[in-house]
Formats: C-alpha cells, sequence, structure tokens
C-alpha cells in the first residue's frame, strides 16, 4: 500500500502478471482502433471538407467485401479475447489441491478472518508468501465483495451461500482488501489489509500470536452441543456418521444424491429437515450456530475424514 | 413567439392556453412536454453529480456523510437511467420526428401518447417525492437483501416511481411499432425509412418486451419488503441472485435502449453534413436489430464475479463478445460514409463526430468487461463507470444534443448561435475525457465504485475527473442558456436551413399541426444527398460572391 501517484497496479500474485499481459493487449487493441477511427475521420474530415479539391466521382453507398471484412476482424479479435479470459477465469476458478483454507465472514462492515490455525482476525489477513490459499466466504447480512487488487481477484461473498476464491501471493507487503459490492452506508469503510510475509516471519507471527486452531475449537462445539450423541460412533441410528464425510456420496430421502461439502453441513445445522440422508427420520432440532463457529466446525470434520482428499493444514515446514 | 410579418399557421401558434398543451394529443407538442420534463431531471441528476464529484476531490469524507453520499450517487442514477437516458431520444426526438420521417399526421395513438407522458410524469413525482423525502440509498440496481430487508430509506417510493414510469416506456414502444408498421406514406417502403425510424424501431422492441421484467423485479422487492415473504433474501428462505438475473434481464437490454436511439440521430447528421448517402444502409439497420436482440442474452455479465457458476459465465462472455460485431459494423459504415463528402462542421456534425469516437472507446472498453479475467479486476469498480459513462454520456448524451441542435430549427423554426454551439461542443468533448478517461486508470488500480472515501494514492486521478466534470457541467449549460435565448432572438429558420433530405424537412419550419398539408409520396431512396452536387452549388456560391465582391469593388473605383 504506497501513497504515491500510480498508474498501473501493484503485482503481488503469481496470477496478476498473467492478467496484467491480456489487459495491456487489450489496451493495445483499443488504442489501436481508436487511433485507427480517430485519424480516418479527421482525414475524412479535413480532405473532403466542402470546398477541398479532393475528387469525388464515383460514390459508394455500401460494399459487401468491406462490410464482412470489417465484421470479421472484431470477430476473430473477440474470439481470441474470450479464449484467453475464459482460459485465466478457469484458473482462478480451480484452487490447486495443496492450498492452505482460511475462513472469511463479511457484515455489515467488517471482515472477519479465520486463520486455518486458530487466530481469528478483523479486517486484517495475515498469509504467508509463495503458498496457495483459498479463502471460504459467507456473509451474515447482505452482498459484499472479497476484492484485493494486487492479486487481481475478486469474489462476491453472498449471504447464506458460501463462495471461495484463491490467489498465490509473489511478494510479501500490505495490500488493499476492499468490499467491491455496494453494501450499504459505511460501504467505503469496509477496507482491510492483506498482510504477506516471509513463510518463516509467518510460521513466527502463528506461534506469537497463535491461539488454539479452528479444529480444536471446533471440537469443543462437537461436545458441547453433544453432536456426537446421534452422530458419533457407529453404531447410532440416529444420525449419519461424520467421519469421512467429505469421501462420499449421500442420497437424500428425496432421491437426491450429493458429495456433502461446507454448504450441505451449513444447512444441515441451521435447517436439518431441508435435505435429510435417505434411511434417517427428520429428527435433528435446528440449531443456531454462528457462521465462524459453523467453519470451526467443519475444521474439525474434516480431521475426521479418513483420508483428507485436500491438505487443510499448512505446509510442514509451516506448521508447528 | 414565431413573428415573421406573415404568421403561417403552425403548431406551437396554434393555441396558447396552457391547457391546450396538457390536453395536447399532437405529437409534436407531447414532444416538447417531455423536452420540458427530462430537461429539468437532467438538470438535478447533473446537480448530485456536481455533489459527490466535490466530494470525492478529497480522499476523506469531508464534505457530506456518507449516507448523504450514497443518496447522491442513487438518485444520480435513478434520475438519469430512467428520467432521461431511456426517454430523452425516443420520448423527445422520436416523438417529434417520427410521424414526420414516414410522412404521417401523428402517431397511431395520440391519446396513448399523451398517457404515456402523464405516467411518466406521475412516476417523477414518485422520485422526486423518494428524494424529498430522506432519499434512497440503495444505487439504482437496487441489490437484494440491503434493498428488501436492509435499506432504511424510501426505497419504495423511488421503486414505485421507476413501476409507474416503466408503463410509459412500453407504451412509447407499441406506439412506435405500430406507427411505423401502419402509417408509412405511400412509397415509404421498409428500407426507404430514414436509420432513426430503425433504431427507434429496435428500441420500442426492447421496451415493450424488457420493460415488464423490471417492473416484477420491483414487485417482488415490495412483496419481500412489505410482507417478508422470503423471495430475494437467504435469511427469509430466498435467493439474492435471483433479483440480479430479473434486473439485467431488463436492465442490460436497456443499456441499449439507452443508445440505439442515439445511433440513429448519428446516421441523420453524418449523411446531412457529409452530403452523402449513408454507407451500408442494410447493416446499420439490421445491426440495431441484432443489437436488440442480442441484448437480451448478456445478462450475465453482470455477474461473473457474482456467484454464478463458472460455465454460465463462458456462455454470457461469448454472447457478449458478439455484441461487439454490429457494433462495429455501425461504426466503420458511419467513417465510410464521411469517404469523399462535402462536408461541414456546423454544431450537429461536430457532436456525431465525437459521438463516434467517444462510442468507439466505450464500446472497445465493454471488450474489457466481457472477457472474464478481466472483468473479474475491474468489475464494480471505476472502470466500469468509465465504460458506460462512455457510451451512455459520450455517446447517448452527445447523441442528444446533436439531435436537438439538428432539429432545433425544425422544432422552433428559429436558428441557435453557431459560434456559441460550436463553443460548447468542443468544452463538452474535452470536458467528458478529462472527467471519464482517468476513471479507466482508476478503476483497475482497483478503486470500488460507490466509494464515499478512498486511499489517499487515489486523489490525483480523483481531482482529475472532478475538474473534467465541471468543466462538462459548465459545457451542459450553455446551450441551456442559449438555445432558450435563440427562442426569442435567434435567427429565422426557414424551413430547411441545413438543405436536408428527409420528409420532416419537406414540410415548414415549425411544422403545421397537421404535419403536411399534403401525404407525401416518397419516390427516392432515404438520404439521397450527392457531394458532387453540393461541390458544385458550393463553386457557384463561391464564383458569386467573388463576382459580388468585384461588382462592389467596381462601384468603388467609380465613386
Amino acid at each position: 500500500m504506497e501513497h504515491e501517484f500510480q498508474l498501473f497496479p501493484e503485482q503481488a500474485s503469481s496470477y496478476a502478471a498473467k492478467l496484467d499481459w491480456l489487459y495491456y493487449s487489450l489496451v493495445g487493441v483499443a488504442v489501436f482502433f481508436t487511433f485507427l477511427i480517430c485519424v480516418l475521420i479527421l482525414t475524412f474530415a479535413i480532405k473532403y471538407r466542402r470546398g477541398s479539391r479532393a475528387s469525388r466521382g464515383n460514390p459508394s453507398n455500401g460494399n459487401l467485401k468491406l462490410e464482412f471484412t470489417w465484421a470479421l476482424i472484431p470477430f476473430v479479435i473477440m474470439m481470441i479475447s474470450f479464449g484467453w479470459g475464459t482460459r485465466l477465469f478457469m484458473e482462478i476458478n480451480r484452487p490447486p489441491a495443496d492450498a492452505i483454507d482460511m475462513y472469511v465472514v463479511a457484515k455489515q462492515w467488517m471482515w472477519k478472518c479465520q486463520n486455518q490455525n486458530g487466530k481469528g482476525e478483523i479486517n486484517e489477513l495475515h498469509v504467508p508468501v509463495e503458498t496457495p490459499i483459498r479463502v471460504t466466504l459467507i456473509s451474515e447480512d447482505v452482498i459484499h465483495s472479497f476484492f484485493v487488487p494486487a492479486f487481481r481477484v475478486k469474489q462476491d461473498v453472498l449471504p447464506g451461500r458460501y463462495t471461495s476464491i484463491w490467489f498465490r501471493p509473489t511478494k510479501p507487503g500490505t495490500y488493499h482488501l476492499f468490499c467491491a459490492e455496494y453494501c450499504g452506508t459505511s460501504h467505503a469503510a469496509m477496507r482491510g489489509k492483506i498482510v504477506v510475509m516471509e513463510r518463516h516471519e509467518y510460521a513466527a507471527w502463528l506461534e506469537r500470536e497463535g491461539t488454539t486452531p479452528a479444529s480444536v475449537q471446533g471440537r469443543l462445539l462437537f461436545e458441547r452441543f453433544k453432536c456426537g450423541d446421534c452422530h458419533g460412533g457407529d453404531t447410532s441410528d440416529d444420525g449419519p456418521m461424520l467421519s469421512g464425510l467429505f469421501h462420499r456420496t449421500e442420497t437424500m430421502r428425496d432421491g437426491e444424491r450429493l458429495e456433502p461439502d461446507l454448504g450441505y453441513v451449513r444447512q444441515s445445522i441451521l435447517e436439518p429437515q431441508a435435505r435429510v440422508v435417505a434411511g434417517y427420520q427428520p429428527v435433528m432440532p435446528a440449531f443456531q450456530l454462528s457462521e465462524e463457529q459453523i467453519f470451526q466446525l467443519v475444521a474439525y470434520l474434516e480431521t475426521l475424514s479418513a483420508q483428507p482428499l485436500k491438505s487443510n493444514t499448512l505446509p510442514e515446514e509451516l506448521s508447528r | 413567439m414565431i413573428t415573421l410579418g406573415r404568421k403561417p399557421h403552425n403548431y406551437l401558434n396554434a393555441n396558447y392556453s396552457p391547457w391546450s398543451w396538457l390536453f395536447s394529443t399532437d405529437h409534436k407538442r407531447v414532444a416538447i412536454l417531455y423536452l420540458i420534463s427530462i430537461t429539468l431531471f437532467f438538470f438535478v441528476g447533473g446537480a448530485t453529480a456536481v455533489l459527490f464529484r466535490l466530494e470525492l476531490m478529497t480522499p476523506r469524507g469531508d464534505l457530506v456523510i456518507s449516507e448523504t453520499y450514497n443518496k447522491l450517487f442513487t438518485m444520480h442514477g435513478i434520475i438519469m437511467v430512467f428520467f432521461f437516458l431511456i426517454p430523452s431520444i425516443p420520448a423527445v426526438l422520436g416523438n417529434f420526428l417520427i410521424p414526420m420521417m414516414i410522412g404521417a399526421r401523428d402517431l397511431a395513438f395520440p391519446k396513448l401518447n399523451l398517457l404515456s407522458w402523464y405516467i411518466y410524469s406521475i412516476g417523477g413525482v414518485f422520485t422526486i417525492a423518494a428524494l424529498v423525502s430522506g432519499g434512497v440509498d440503495t444505487g439504482w440496481t437496487f441489490y437484494t437483501p440491503y434493498s428488501s430487508t436492509y435499506s432504511n430509506t424510501a426505497v419504495m417510493t423511488a421503486a414505485l416511481g421507476i413501476f409507474i414510469t416503466g408503463f410509459s416506456s412500453i407504451l412509447t414502444g407499441l406506439n412506435f411499432m405500430v406507427t411505423t408498421h401502419t402509417m408509412r406514406a405511400p412509397g415509404m417502403h421498409w428500407f426507404r425509412l430514414p436509420l432513426f425510424v430503425w433504431s427507434n424501431y429496435a428500441t420500442s422492441l426492447i421496451m415493450i418486451l424488457g420493460t415488464p421484467v423490471l417492473a416484477i423485479s420491483l414487485l417482488l422487492v415490495a412483496v419481500e419488503r412489505f410482507f417478508r415473504m422470503g423471495i430475494f433474501d437467504p435469511k427469509l428462505g430466498g435467493d439474492p441472485l435471483l433479483f440480479q438475473h430479473l434486473f439485467w434481464f431488463y436492465s442490460h437490454p436497456a443499456v441499449y435502449i439507452m443508445i440505439l436511439p442515439g445511433m440513429g440521430v448519428i446516421s441523420e447528421v453524418i449523411t446531412c453534413f457529409a452530403r452523402k448517402r449513408v454507407f451500408g444502409y442494410e447493416f446499420i439497420a439490421f445491426s440495431s436489430l441484432a443489437i436488440a436482440v442480442l441484448g437480451f442474452l448478456v445478462w450475465g455479465h453482470h455477474m461473473f464475479v457474482s456467484g454464478q457458476s463458472m460455465y454460465a459465465g463462458m456462455v454470457f462472455s461469448f454472447i457478449s463478445m458478439l455484441v461487439a460485431v454490429p457494433s462495429a459494423i455501425k461504426v466503420f459504415n458511419w467513417t465510410a460514409t464521411l469517404y469523399k463528402g462535402s462536408i461541414t462542421l456546423q454544431t450537429p456534425m461536430l457532436y456525431a463526430l465525437g459521438f463516434i469516437g467517444l462510442f468507439t472507446m466505450g464500446g472497445l472498453t465493454g471488450v474489457f468487461l466481457a472477457t472474464l479475467a478481466v472483468d473479474v479486476q475491474v468489475h464494480d469498480t471505476y472502470f466500469v463507470v468509465a465504460h458506460f459513462h462512455y457510451i451512455m454520456v459520450g455517446g447517448m448524451v452527445m447523441a442528444y444534443l446533436g439531435g436537438i441542435h439538428f432539429w432545433w430549427p425544425k422544432m422552433t423554426g428559429r436558428l441557435y448561435p453557431e459560434w456559441w454551439g460550436r463553443v460548447s461542443a468542443a468544452m463538452i468533448f474535452f470536458g467528458f475525457n478529462l472527467t471519464f478517461y482517468p476513471q479507466f486508470i482508476l478503476g483497475y488500480l482497483g478503486m470500488p465504485r460507490r466509494y464515499h472515501t478512498y486511499p489517499e494514492e487515489f486523489q490525483v486521478l480523483n481531482v482529475m475527473s472532478s475538474a473534467g466534470a465541471s468543466l462538462l457541467g459548465v459545457g451542459y449549460l450553455i446551450p441551456l442558456g442559449y438555445l432558450l435565448w435563440s427562442l426569442r432572438y435567434g435567427r429565422a429558420a426557414g424551413d430547411n436551413p441545413w438543405r436536408a433530405k428527409g420528409l420532416e424537412w419537406t414540410t415548414t419550419s415549425p411544422p403545421p399541426t397537421e404535419n403536411f398539408q399534403v401525404t407525401p409520396v416518397v419516390t427516392e431512396e432515404a438520404y439521397a444527398y450527392s457531394a458532387e452536387e453540393s461541390e458544385a452549388e458550393y463553386q457557384r456560391q463561391v464564383e458569386e460572391f467573388a463576382r459580388g465582391e468585384e461588382t462592389l469593388e467596381e462601384s468603388r473605383r467609380e465613386l
């Protein structure tokens, strides 16, 4: 975050330079065609001003070849831009398997960030450099948008539904986090910082600041709400087993098949009757958990998984 | 008002009582009613912009508090979109000109036409009421669940205003379509229609098919607000993205309502001042229809980062790219029209040429937004603000002003002062670019739109933008002044000061209530201009002038 005048945004993620290539290519196209049109207009306006000596014989009112040419050229450029933009878009929509998870809850008008290793932060998110980070987002009220210009990524944050975003910071420093979707009175004040740290500094920071890991907090919740009474063990008939939950496909009572994910767990806690697994009775009461508590519970449930599909912990050198 | 010694009968002097205006079903008088109302709204909307541009001179919120700031940009959007841009060219110039351009006495449904102005005015009253009773802070887009459950401002009053005004759009569109189909003069077949009529026809299509969807979406917001019925708010069991789908299904096509009629004006003005038939008539005509139809299939490009599926994003990106093709066709055809013309640069032509340049920039930056990955960075930033102002202000407002100047002699029988016209056109062009060009840079740097305060590094560009806005504001006040002045003091225009083609120029200025004494019969193509003839005539004039000088010189010597 520099306070000097700039014309180009800083490149602070592995993706930023890739997007800039596309962006500046489009700038090139735009400048070329704007100049072409302006030069043509000015040339004609001068050459064919009334009273000039230019020849005006055989005026043409149309030319099929010309029409197809100037339809085809933009079309080809558009298709290139479409293909290039789509390839990059797919890249930022598919987090790498080794990304570490962070959770962010947005509300009017603040960002509540939850580091996987327990540290909760307000309007700040500390991340290690050169590490892919996946941020799972949810809003408590209206729509917000998680926007880090230096990383060239943005994702709307919806109430009642998870979205996610990922990036791989490449440069230690402090970067703007903006809310980009208008969210009411103090929208412009809903700003935060992403602090990118060297890996060893980050590890030291966690050591210094770290509290109970999210999964441990989740386990405490799990015990406090007695989730295990129905979902624990192997023998209970009351509710489905939770170990390995994220690695199987479940069939619902109405025949729908789904792979349980964060969204399904959240719905099952807040409105348990909505989608009940086949073979079970809709007997679970609703629990009014906060979004942060749900994140913690899920972090715990993930440790119950038989074999994690994705690593939810820091790379070895970072873990305490 | 018109005193030319003899007082020819015309629509302005037919009757002077206020009732004869308020209950007139004459399309020309209804057009003037619209002209007065949208001008009022334009300056109210402009005043809000002045205030928030002043606020944005500094990074801190030191002029107004955030609530006020939010209400200012919301009113700016609502007023400019629904009460100025959408009715601007169709309801003023379209109303005035379409019947005359096709050789008809009036629109197909004159009473419906007057009714649509009343509906528009009632909608306007509600909107002004919302403004006076404390304002609205949702943005003109009314995104849920903020608008439906969280905002404590006069959301419903404003939404009701827009809901009501929508019906005036629908009725105007219906009127134009039926008129174009059924009331063309003998010989005025479809491919002899002025391109202004084609573009308004395409616009009408959108007004009729799109506006009801907007009405439905606002109604659903009202239902959720009043009855707490879960439609958009997930806490009540709704889906917040549903609103965005419904809203943009109308509002993207509505963006084309805000540009297509402008393209029609440009085709008329360029041909007249280049003394050339338009290049590629059919391509320009059909590209308007193509834009109107494609416009209904691209709404999802407002939602690339909203959480809609990645594959939906790809489809919407692809179709949005296609819009570039008909837009490019138009720009190239207008430019080619200039080739081998006999060009003069009066005020309307300056506006038209400015339009082409600014529309080209607006269109090309649209490609950035249609490109998925680039949109992720610039979505909801000043880049988007700059882009749509290039289309709507650089495009539509330039075209509207160009059109007003072009047809002013026809509407009032008076000429505006040419020098002032050129000065203000140049001022608007430069002021506009200074206002909005820096915003492209701001957007890519990451400054989000609708921000009351901002990080300090964005200040220089914001100050440039505000400086441009003040130039732009003065640029808009000058025409207001001299056009009003010209009503009384302007030179008498004669029937056709531009020697323009088109049926509206074959009748007197101002036209009689019934438009034509005898129904015209059309025997030639549209824009039957000839640059060679124009040059020959100019040579004759030059020679005549030289002869006159010689005679003058001789008589001086003799004395």
